[in-house]
């Protein structure tokens, strides 16, 4: 499958990903909306960890094996068979956190939407829950910091 | 003290548009923005402020432009607002002001005023999607006599070392120390891509860099910084710099805070000293010296290599060219006044040298009457912005042009004059590593080769409406420009006909 990796050697802490994340992922797709109006429903899926030395953007693998996924207690937490994408059904969320302190990587993050408590990570933008679109984080990458391209396991791996 | 100085810039945010999101502050090396998360507002410190544009481009919301700051002077045509900020200046310093890039003065741009001709009725226009147009250019001596078997279509003469470039167009010297490495490496990437070549400057030839060897060109200056008969045989063709177009009859200092490691390495000199470059050559009083010069690389070469020497467009330029014809030089560099440089003082820069328009008709015109001129070529450097600005050279009687600053824009640069600062946002005129990342080789190679591409589909076009069908068949011809807006001694000079004629 194409996965997002995240190249620190171009990393330059500029943070453009995590704005296009949140506004992408906001109701009205707007970026003066998300930030202003939309308080506390859009939330961002990547982080820029480090500082202007050396930084490094953080988002789900997609593992071939993900631990959220085998630990999750509702069925939220789920790797689409076809596309390999792992997402989370919010509706499904309880909030348990148990994907948060299982994933190896800090990726996914338990917020509040809507008055709940539920998973937060990335979905790849795609429209619907394991599909996977155009990575608007990768788009707003001004360094190429941010690849999207098929994993050289191939398939799921 | 008072600092009489006002800031040159004003930073317009749109409050409306601006979502404190802080990549405007992450942005600028120049430490201009701040995101004040209790005031719920970005500032800026407006003095601080270059107009490099970073953050205006950067910003996920386009909220953000750069205006000059809004003083009005005192209604003066004299006493300018901007000459006297540069007594405000330097009555606090008491320093010669530093700027960068070529000469921003508004002195005449002959380029502008020099129309190209096009076939009508009486000649075909050619076009370039139908039909071969050849824009390749050969840059060495020529043979004075060339034997060919014609049987076995060999050519029997021997040849002089030859440069071939694909596209007419080659990049600049800049060292590395002036400009980053990843810069460097783009352009060295770009070259090869485009077949032409670029040029290490006085800089010395990073490690990195030498398996683009065949497309560079390496430079010999009078600080000899980097040389050694490894580095002279690393290239393609060797370049002795005498002149810069942007401050004729000065050397370079590139200060000791800018030699890092790496730097030091392929300079050859201690870490943190500064890189001083005499302002003459020290072993080069006279033509017949520069003679020695130019026959002790080619002996370094093994005859192997085309020797260039690049001088500074100034007055007698044609009798300096033909002395540099005559001590050897296969290849002749003339720069002009709106070249640009990493640092010079500001009066320099705007006062010395003359138009590079003039110097080429002239030396083009003085290698001619001597026929000369086949045994040298003449590249021509110093603000080409356009593919139309390389035909008028090439008309004007150039083989080729160099050009830096263009590249640089579209690796970013957005000419705000600060580089001698090393802080370019853009992660060219640096060497600080945050800033050097900013620049990705492998995109900014790419955006300077599309721009080559384009350039050279364009020259194509050009040529093909003059009904040329090869670069070969404008060079030196006159006849296809016309001039506007000039007298009659700019005429006779740039040796074309007013429009109409």
């Amino acid at each position: 499958m194409k996965r997002i990796y995240a190249l620190e050697r171009w990393c330059i802490d500029c943070k453009r990903c995590e704005v296009a994340c949140r506004v992408f992922h906001s109701k009205s797709r707007d970026a003066v909306r998300a930030y202003r109006v939309e308080g506390d429903g859009p939330k961002g899926r990547i982080w820029v960890e480090g500082t202007r030395a050396a930084s490094l953007a953080l988002n789900c693998r997609h593992c071939a094996d993900p631990a959220c996924v085998q630990g999750c207690i509702s069925g939220a937490m789920q790797k689409h068979p076809a596309t390999g994408v792992v997402a989370v059904d919010q509706q499904r969320c309880v909030g348990c956190r148990t994907c948060a302190s299982l994933c190896p990587f800090g990726a996914v993050r338990i917020e509040e939407v809507a008055g709940r408590e539920v998973a937060i990570k990335c979905d790849l933008c795609g429209e619907r829950l394991g599909e996977a679109g155009n990575p608007s984080c990768v788009a707003a990458c001004p360094n190429r910091a941010l690849i999207y391209v098929e994993s050289e396991g191939g398939s799921h791996e | 003290m008072l600092d009489y100085l006002l800031p040159r810039y004003k930073v317009l945010r749109d409050d409306g548009l601006c979502i404190r999101c802080g990549v405007c502050e992450r942005s600028c090396a120049n430490e201009v923005h701040r995101v004040d998360s209790e005031l719920d507002r970005v500032t800026a410190n407006h003095a601080r402020c270059v107009n490099c544009q970073r953050c205006v481009v950067m910003c996920p919301t386009q909220a953000l432009a750069i205006a000059k700051w809004p003083q009005v002077n005192n209604g003066s045509n004299n006493w300018t607002l901007e000459a006297m900020q540069d007594i405000a200046k330097q009555a606090q310093t008491g320093a010669v002001l530093l700027s960068s890039m070529g000469n921003p003065k508004p002195y005449p741009i002959y380029w502008d005023r020099l129309l190209l001709n096009a076939s009508q009725v009486t000649n075909p226009s050619i076009d370039p999607l139908r039909e071969p147009m050849e824009t390749r250019v050969f840059l060495g001596r020529r043979p004075d006599v060339l034997r060919v078997n014609e049987r076995e279509r060999t050519v029997i003469s021997k040849m002089p070392p030859q440069l071939r470039l694909d596209v007419p167009v080659m990049f600049s010297a800049m060292s590395f120390g002036s400009i980053s490495l990843n810069a460097q490496m783009a352009l060295a990437m770009a070259a090869e891509e485009l077949g032409t070549y670029f040029n290490t400057g006085e800089g010395g030839f990073h490690r990195d860099l030498r398996k683009y060897g065949s497309h560079a060109i390496v430079q010999v200056a009078s600080g000899r910084f980097g040389v050694d008969v490894g580095y002279l045989n690393a290239g393609a063709m060797v370049e002795i710099k005498i002149g810069q177009g942007a401050k004729p009859g000065i050397g370079g200092h590139l200060p000791g805070e800018k030699i890092n490691a790496e730097v030091s390495r392929t300079r050859m000199i201690p870490e943190g000293t500064d890189a001083i470059s005499p302002a003459p050559h020290h072993d080069i009083y006279s033509i017949e010296d520069l003679r020695q010069l130019v026959y002790s690389l080619k002996e370094a070469t093994c005859y192997e290599k085309p020797v260039a020497v690049k001088i500074a467009a100034v007055h007698n330029v044609a009798a300096i060219a033909s002395g540099i014809a005559r001590a050897g030089a296969d290849v002749i560099v003339v720069d002009g006044f709106r070249g640009g440089t990493g640092a010079a003082p500001a009066c320099i820069r705007d006062n010395v040298g003359i138009p590079v328009e003039l110097a080429l008709a002239a030396v083009d015109q003085r290698l001619r009457e001597e026929s000369i001129r086949s045994s040298v070529s003449l590249v021509v450097a110093g603000s080409i912005r356009s593919s139309a600005d390389v035909v008028r050279a090439i008309a004007l009687g150039a083989d080729a042009v160099y050009c830096a600053s263009a590249p640089l824009i579209a690796l970013g640069c957005h000419q705000c004059q600060d580089c001698s600062s090393g802080k370019c946002n853009w992660g060219i005129a640096t060497q600080r590593d945050d800033l050097v990342r900013r620049l990705n080789p492998e995109i900014a190679a790419e955006r300077v080769v599309n721009l080559v591409r384009a350039w050279n589909h364009e020259i194509q076009e050009m040529l093909g409406g003059m009904g040329l069908n090869a670069i070969d068949g404008l060079r030196g011809n006159r006849a296809m420009l016309r001039g506007v807006g000039l007298n009659e001694k700019e005429l006779s000079i740039l040796g074309v006909k007013y429009a109409g004629e």
